[in-house]
């Protein structure tokens, strides 16, 4: 993978051209020293960023590598041992059609794993007040509990379907947009999270997910049937073990191919139909749209025939990216909502109580964090673990950076609480693998951290979480 | 035609935003992009009934054909297929087109109708297509932006 820059060295804001949708220039002359950042710095969802911000990846990638690795290692096997013998033995045309269908897979792949797959945005705060507002209305109590799952009912081509609301992003989801779990995202049309390709599938890139197992399934098709072909005529003129001993490639390649053919092409089988339905396969495990559910069951968003829904899902007009990754951040502009399920997140239980108490002591300290300019000093502590983040003006636990592993060395003036917050893990860093870690990714990543916006102000803050501790520790 | 729009932005400073009134999705005809085109009754005083609808149904079309499948829709996907899709470093997409007008669309229809009465719409692109955010300023009597030499700065005063 890529091994990237740190984020943008500060650089004079200057004026850009206005359009209404990038960034105005910031007026303030005091805001000139602080380096302007990127949205996908900002982004508050669970996704790995690359490249400033084209890439987009789920955080978990390590099954992507395999991926990328098996289909490289067996098609590299195949054109180096096998093709100069069918090419002089059959025809030319062999590594020229296997050439292009690997080049087909690994642009599908590439592109499937590296584009945004429809993420929603979240709500700024002054759509999730008014949506609050509104519900408040409809329930008539505004209570401080977490009232009931909210929903909302909606006629779709004569087919009631509902709406819930995700308490992470703060919006009604469309209808077909899912939550995932695994990147914290709401996305439209959301199919499934797959570990192979380390993105969602989604509504912007569910054509080249099933182009990409298409032609997976032709190229190990492909491969497995001329390898064979190129054993068996080695076999006719040196017998069976001394055509293997030739090459002994080729034993490797069918075993994968083999093992890959019955899960690959299974797997096209099953999104063509999905297609030709136009359903999701999370519509169809749910059985959303089965007719076993009753006799008016149908699926609303069907073209009624199956070449056109066809058509329309790889076909279709592409939507753009609603994340906007490469755009600045305005500090004028409202700053999605950070996810307020923040104290439950955190899975560590003897801290729980802790956080749980210090917390309200925390939020009554105001935030101004996002004006505080970035000093050099400081921001050079971006470099290897790029994690502090801005999520919004509302204050975390100081706990709930995981990227203080690595900071710990470089930030002298840390107290003593900070090997406190070691035990602290979020839930981030406690499933994944070491290494996954932050200090162990590859510069120029964001990870989704409920972090303060500056590295330097977290000192600050951490004095006033030893406050109150201390005052925790004195009932 | 920018510096007119620079002067909206100042005007977001310099006065102060009373509250805002979303315009939300309108899902009954499936997941196609659509706004509901029923008045919010908040702003019954600030702008007539058929100015904003009629904005809201002309954007409605422009989305509707963005998202249109037809022949044309259907020989760029093709074209970017053949092409392993390399094809939109050069080109755009239709829908990027078709936003890039609907942003036109707003900009004009923000300086020719809503400024002048105390509102600012906001393009649904930068609210990831779930509503379209209607900003309601009140004045803070003469203190209207004073910082670009614009000709039109006269042009945002509140009636």
């Amino acid at each position: 993978m890529l091994q990237l820059g740190v984020a943008e060295p500060m650089r004079e804001c200057e004026y850009s051209q206005i359009s209404t949708r990038s960034s105005t220039p910031m007026e303030t002359p005091y805001k000139k020293r602080t380096p302007k950042k990127r949205k996908w710095q900002a982004f508050p969802g669970r996704n790995k960023f690359y490249c400033n911000g084209r890439i987009m990846m789920a955080r978990q990638t390590g099954v992507f590598y395999l991926t990328l690795v098996l289909i490289l290692i067996t098609s590299g096997l195949f054109f180096t041992f096998d093709c100069p013998f069918l090419s002089v033995q059959l025809t030319p045309a062999i590594p020229v059609i296997g050439g292009v269908l690997f080049v087909f897979v690994l642009g599908t792949l590439f592109r499937t794993s590296f584009s945004d797959p429809g993420v929603l945005p979240r709500a700024t705060p002054d759509e999730a007040a008014d949506l609050e507002r509104q519900i408040d209305v409809a329930n008539g109590s505004s209570s401080g509990y977490r009232p009931p799952p909210r929903t909302k009912e909606v006629v779709i081509n004569g087919q009631t379907v509902k709406l819930k609301y995700c308490f992470t992003c703060k919006i009604f989801r469309p209808p077909r947009a899912s939550h995932c779990s695994l990147c914290d995202n709401c996305v439209e049309r959301f199919d499934h999270h797959c570990p192979w390709v380390g993105n969602c599938v989604g509504k912007r890139n569910y054509r080249f997910f099933y182009m990409f197992i298409l032609s997976l399934s032709f190229l190990t098709i492909f491969i497995f049937a001329f390898v064979i072909t190129h054993v068996i005529l080695r076999s006719h003129r040196q017998g069976f073990l001394n055509a293997l001993k030739d090459t002994p490639a080729s034993v490797l390649e069918v075993v994968v191919c083999f093992f890959s053919v019955w899960s690959i092409v299974g797997l096209s089988g099953f999104h063509t139909y999905l297609i030709s339905s136009n359903q999701t396969t999370n519509e169809d495990i749910k059985g959303s749209w089965s007719s076993k559910r009753g006799k008016d069951n149908y699926n609303p968003y069907s073209h009624g025939n199956i070449f056109t829904n066809c058509c329309a899902a790889l076909c279709g007009p592409l939507p753009p990216s609603l994340i906007d990754r490469r755009g600045f951040v305005q500090s004028d502009t409202p700053q999605p909502t950070p996810p307020t399920n923040g104290i439950t997140m955190y899975g560590s239980t003897q801290s729980q109580s802790h956080m749980a108490a210090a917390t309200p002591l925390m939020q009554s300290e105001p935030v101004i964090l996002t004006d505080e300019a970035s000093l050099p000093g400081r921001t050079s502590l971006g470099g290897p673990c790029s994690g502090a983040l801005p999520l919004g003006g509302q204050p975390t636990p100081p706990t709930s950076t995981p990227n203080l592993s690595c900071d710990n060395g470089m930030l002298p003036t840390r107290n003593d609480h900070s090997e406190a917050h070691h035990h602290f893990l979020t839930p981030e860093e406690a499933p994944s693998p070491p290494g996954m870690l932050p200090c162990g990714s590859p510069l120029g990543h964001s990870h989704t951290i409920q972090g303060f916006y500056n590295p330097a102000s977290q000192d600050s803050l951490h004095e006033d979480s030893v406050r109150g501790l201390v005052k925790l520790s004195s009932v | 035609m920018s510096t007119e729009f620079h002067n909206l932005q100042e005007l977001r400073h310099s006065v102060s935003v009373a509250t805002k009134v979303f315009i939300q999705r309108d899902y009954s005809q499936g997941t196609t992009c659509r706004f509901q085109t029923k008045f919010p009754s908040e702003l019954d005083s600030r702008i007539e009934r058929t100015l904003l609808e009629d904005t809201v149904k002309t954007l409605n079309s422009y989305y509707a054909e963005a998202e249109k499948m037809g022949g044309q829709s259907y020989m760029e996907g093709c074209l970017a297929c053949a092409t392993a899709y390399l094809i939109f470093l050069c080109m755009e997409t239709r829908y990027e087109k078709m936003l890039k007008k609907i942003s036109g669309y707003i900009q004009e229809q923000n300086e020719k109708i809503y400024a002048p009465r105390g509102l600012l719409l906001t393009d649904p692109i930068e609210r990831g297509m779930r509503v379209i955010e209607v900003s309601v300023f009140e004045d803070r009597g003469s203190s209207g932006s004073s910082h670009s030499s614009s000709v039109s700065s006269g042009g945002i005063s509140q009636r």
